[in-house]
C-alpha cells in the first residue's frame, strides 16, 4: 500500500480552514492527512479536547464529514453505538455505502479518562479505527500533565521549583496496552512523516475489526515551541527514536521508518521549552538516563520486529 | 391477539423491548435490573429479535453508545438502576441536550452509601432535572404499557427528548403480576418505523453533532428543551389516548383515586399507590373521607393537574421515596408545595419521607399517615412539615 501525493492534492478538503486551532498546531496537520487518506465515506466521533473545541464552535463547523462529539471519555463508546446501528441498518438494506468509522481523542481522552471505553470497544471488536493525537499533556485546559507526559517534562501540574523537577513518572505505554488487546492493526505515527502516517491510516481503515493509531502531535504552547517548528519537532521525535514509527499487524511488529542515523535525544529536547531545564549541566546524569531509556526501547523494538517489507521513503 | 401471563416487572420490560425490537440495545447489568439484560440477550441468542445487543463495559458507555446509535439513525434502548444511572449522569444531560429519543427502563434502587440494593427513588429523582421525560409505573402491566408508549413520546416530532420509564426495584421488578401482552404486530404498528432526524449515516448530508455553543447560543438551546418538555405533556396525553384505544388501558399524567368528596389524601409515585389505594378503601368503609393521587408523569411536572385535583382538600401528605437532603424534605413534596404558591386556597401539606433503602410500607403505615393528616386538620396546621415514616429515631 503506497500513497500517492498527486491523487491526494486533487481531493476536496474534508477538514476546512477557519478552525480555531493554534497556528502551527499539529492536530490540524494530522487530521488533514487522515482525511486525505480515507477512500470510503467515514463517520467520526470526537472526544472533548482541542480538536473538538477548535473545530466546532457553533454555528460553524470545520467538518465536511458526519461528526459527533458527546463527551470527553467516551469517543470509543460513542462510535460503538454508531457502528452497531450501521450494521443493523445495513442488514435492513437501509444503508448501502461501505462506511468506515473513526474515533478520535487526545492523550487525555485516550490514555487517561477514556481508557476504559477504548478497551471495551477494542474487546468487543467493533469495526473502527481509533486515532489518538498524543500531545503529551492536557493541552486544551492549559498544559496539565497526563499519563502520556514524558519523563522530565514541565507541565503546569508538574512545575519546576525548589523541589519540583517536572514529571518524575514514565509515560504510560499505551501502544503496548492496545497491542495486548490482540486487535488486528496497531501503529505509531507522526505527522512529519506524512507518507508513513497516511499509509497507516489506509491500512487501519482497510482492516476488518478494530485498529488503533497513536500519533505524536507537537503542541506549540504546550511544548513551548515556535509555530513553524512543529513539523521539525515531529521529525526529530522520530529521528531520535523518541517516538518510533512501527506497526503491529496481527501481532507481528514491523518498524516502518528506521532513521539512517539515530540522532541524540538532546536534539529533540533542546527544541522544546518544556525540556529546557534538562539541558543544564547538572542534569547530565538524568539526560543520560533518558537517552539510555530511549535506546533500550528502540533496541527491544528492533529485536521483536520483522524485517522491513520495503523501505519507506520520506521527504 | 393479546395474551394474559404472569410476569415480573423486569420480564414485562424485556417483553416490551422484544416487541418494539429496536435496532440496538446497549446495556450493562445491575441489580435489580439484571434480568432485563439477561432476557433480552436470550431473545437475541434465540433469534427472536434482529436487534443488535451491545454488551458494553459500563453504564457510561451504555448511554454513550445509545447516543451514538440514535444519532447514527437507529432506534435504541437501554435499562439501568441506581449506581448505574448515577454513572450515566453526565451522558443523561448530553442525550437530552442533543435531543435524542432514547428510551430507558429504570428499576428504581437506592443510592450508595451505604450500598443497598432495594427500591427507593433516590436514583431517578436525582436525574429529575436532566431533561428526560420521567414516567413512574405502579404495576407490571404499566411497565409494559409505558415502555411501548415511551417510544412514541420520545420520537414525537415536537418532543425529541429521551424518556425514562421508572419502576420500583424488587416490589415491581421482581414481583409476579398479571400481564396482558399485546400481539407483536399491534405493538409494531403502534410504535411504527423509526424516523431518524439528521442521521450521521446520511453520508450525502454530513452533520455536526455536539458542537461547542458558548454564551451566544447555549441559552437558546436550553430554552428549546423547555419548549420540548412543555410539548411532552400534550404528547404523553395524546399517545396515552391512542394506546387506550389499542389496549383498553388508559393512563394519565396524574391518577386520582376516590378523590371525589375527599378531605384528606396521599400523593405518591410508583407501586406504593397500590398499598395506599387499599388503605383508602378501608378508611372509606370506616367513614373517613380519604383519597389518593398518583403522579405518573413526574417530568414534565403536571402542576395544573395536581392543583386541580388537590385544591379542594383539607390536608394532603406527599409520599417521598427519596430525600433531597436540602433540609426540607423530599423532591416531590417540595415541588407539590411550589405548585400551590399561586393558588388562593390550598390544603395543608405534609411531606412524608418513607421507604428509603427498600424499607417496607404497609397498610398500617399508610393509616399512620392518614392519622397525621387528621391531627393536622383538627389543629388547622401541620406541626412539622416533614414526617419520617417507619423510622427509628
Amino acid at each position: 500500500m503506497v500513497v500517492n501525493l498527486k491523487k491526494f492534492t486533487n481531493k476536496p478538503e474534508l477538514f476546512t480552514g477557519g478552525h480555531r486551532l493554534c497556528a502551527g498546531c499539529g492536530i490540524a496537520t494530522i487530521i488533514r492527512q487522515v482525511l486525505m487518506a480515507v477512500e470510503n465515506p467515514v463517520v467520526i466521533s470526537n472526544a472533548t479536547g482541542c480538536l473538538e473545541v477548535g473545530s466546532s464552535i457553533y454555528p460553524y463547523t470545520s467538518w465536511k464529514v458526519p461528526w459527533i462529539h458527546s463527551a470527553f471519555e467516551n469517543s470509543a463508546a460513542t462510535i460503538s453505538g454508531v457502528e452497531t446501528v450501521y450494521q443493523a441498518l445495513r442488514e435492513e438494506g437501509k444503508v448501502a455505502e461501505n462506511i468506515r468509522f473513526i474515533a478520535i481523542g487526545g492523550d487525555g481522552g485516550t490514555y487517561d479518562i477514556g481508557l476504559q471505553a477504548l478497551s471495551g470497544a477494542l474487546e468487543r471488536g467493533h469495526n473502527f479505527t481509533y486515532i489518538c493525537y498524543d500531545n503529551e499533556a492536557y493541552m486544551n485546559t492549559g498544559m496539565q500533565r497526563s499519563s502520556a507526559s514524558a519523563y522530565g517534562s514541565w507541565t503546569t501540574t508538574t512545575p519546576l521549583g525548589k523541589v519540583g523537577r517536572g514529571k518524575t513518572i514514565r509515560k504510560k505505554p499505551l501502544t503496548d496496552i492496545v497491542v495486548a488487546h490482540r486487535i488486528p492493526y496497531v501503529a505509531q505515527a507522526a505527522p512529519g512523516h506524512w507518507r508513513d502516517l497516511m499509509t497507516k491510516v489506509q491500512k487501519a481503515l482497510a482492516t476488518e475489526g478494530p485498529s488503533f493509531l497513536n500519533i505524536l502531535q507537537p503542541c506549540v504552547p504546550g511544548w513551548r515551541i515556535e509555530p513553524h517548528a512543529s513539523m521539525k519537532a515531529a521529525k526529530l521525535a522520530v529521528e531520535t527514536c523518541y517516538w518510533p514509527l512501527y506497526e503491529v499487524v496481527d501481532g507481528v511488529y514491523r518498524v516502518t521508518v528506521k532513521p539512517k542515523q539515530k540522532k541524540p535525544l538532546a536534539e529533540y529536547l533542546e527544541l522544546q521549552g518544556r525540556f529546557r531545564h534538562l539541558l543544564a549541566e547538572e542534569q547530565q546524569p538524568l539526560l543520560d538516563e533518558l537517552q539510555a531509556d530511549v535506546d533500550a526501547v528502540w533496541e527491544a523494538l528492533l529485536n521483536k520486529s520483522a524485517p522491513a517489507e520495503t523501505k519507506t521513503k520520506e521527504e | 391477539m393479546a395474551i394474559r401471563v404472569a410476569y415480573t416487572g423486569n420480564g414485562a420490560c424485556a417483553q416490551a423491548m422484544r416487541q418494539v425490537e429496536p435496532h440496538m440495545v446497549a446495556a450493562y447489568p445491575i441489580t435489580p435490573q439484571t434480568e432485563v439484560v439477561e432476557e433480552f440477550a436470550k431473545f437475541v441468542a434465540d433469534g427472536k429479535v434482529k436487534t443488535k445487543f451491545l454488551p458494553v463495559e459500563s453504564e457510561h458507555s451504555a448511554m454513550s453508545a445509545c447516543i451514538g446509535g440514535v444519532a447514527a439513525g437507529g432506534r435504541v434502548m437501554t435499562t439501568t438502576a441506581s449506581q448505574g444511572l448515577a454513572y450515566m449522569w453526565e451522558m443523561l444531560y448530553i442525550a437530552s441536550g442533543l435531543r435524542l429519543p432514547i428510551v430507558m427502563g429504570v428499576a428504581n434502587r437506592a443510592l450508595s452509601a451505604p450500598i443497598n440494593i432495594h427500591g427507593d427513588h433516590s436514583d431517578t429523582m436525582g436525574a429529575r432535572d436532566s431533561g428526560w421525560v420521567q414516567l413512574y409505573c405502579k404495576t407490571v402491566q404499566e411497565v409494559y404499557d409505558t415502555l411501548i408508549q415511551a417510544v412514541r413520546i420520545a420520537e414525537h416530532d415536537e418532543v425529541r427528548l429521551p424518556v425514562m420509564v421508572c419502576y420500583d426495584g424488587f416490589s415491581v421488578s421482581h414481583s409476579l403480576m398479571d400481564l396482558e401482552v399485546l400481539a407483536e404486530e399491534q405493538v409494531k404498528g403502534f410504535v411504527g418505523r423509526f424516523t431518524p432526524r439528521y442521521p450521521l449515516l446520511d453520508i450525502a448530508n454530513p452533520v455536526t453533532y455536539g458542537p461547542l455553543a458558548l454564551y451566544d447560543f447555549y441559552f437558546e438551546y436550553r430554552r428549546q428543551q423547555v419548549e420540548a418538555m412543555a410539548t411532552a405533556e400534550r404528547a404523553v396525553r395524546e399517545i396515552a389516548e391512542e394506546y387506550a384505544s389499542l389496549s383498553g388501558r388508559r393512563y394519565s399524567a396524574v391518577e386520582a383515586y376516590r378523590l371525589d368528596n375527599a378531605e384528606v389524601a396521599l400523593v405518591s409515585l410508583g407501586s406504593t399507590a397500590s398499598t395506599i389505594e387499599y388503605a383508602v378503601d378501608r378508611l372509606r368503609d370506616e367513614g373517613v373521607a380519604a383519597g389518593a393521587l398518583r403522579i405518573r408523569t413526574f417530568r414534565p411536572f403536571p402542576k395544573d393537574a395536581i392543583r386541580e385535583a388537590l385544591e379542594p382538600l383539607k390536608a394532603v401528605a406527599v409520599m417521598d421515596r427519596s430525600e433531597s437532603l436540602s433540609g426540607w424534605g423530599g423532591p416531590v413534596g417540595i415541588e407539590v408545595k411550589a405548585a400551590f404558591y399561586e393558588t388562593e386556597a390550598r390544603p395543608l401539606l405534609l411531606d412524608v419521607v418513607y421507604g428509603l433503602g427498600g424499607r417496607d410500607v404497609g397498610v398500617d403505615d399508610v393509616r399512620e399517615v392518614f392519622g397525621e393528616l387528621k391531627k393536622a386538620t383538627d389543629a388547622g396546621k401541620m406541626s412539622d412539615p416533614v414526617y419520617y415514616l417507619s423510622l427509628r429515631e
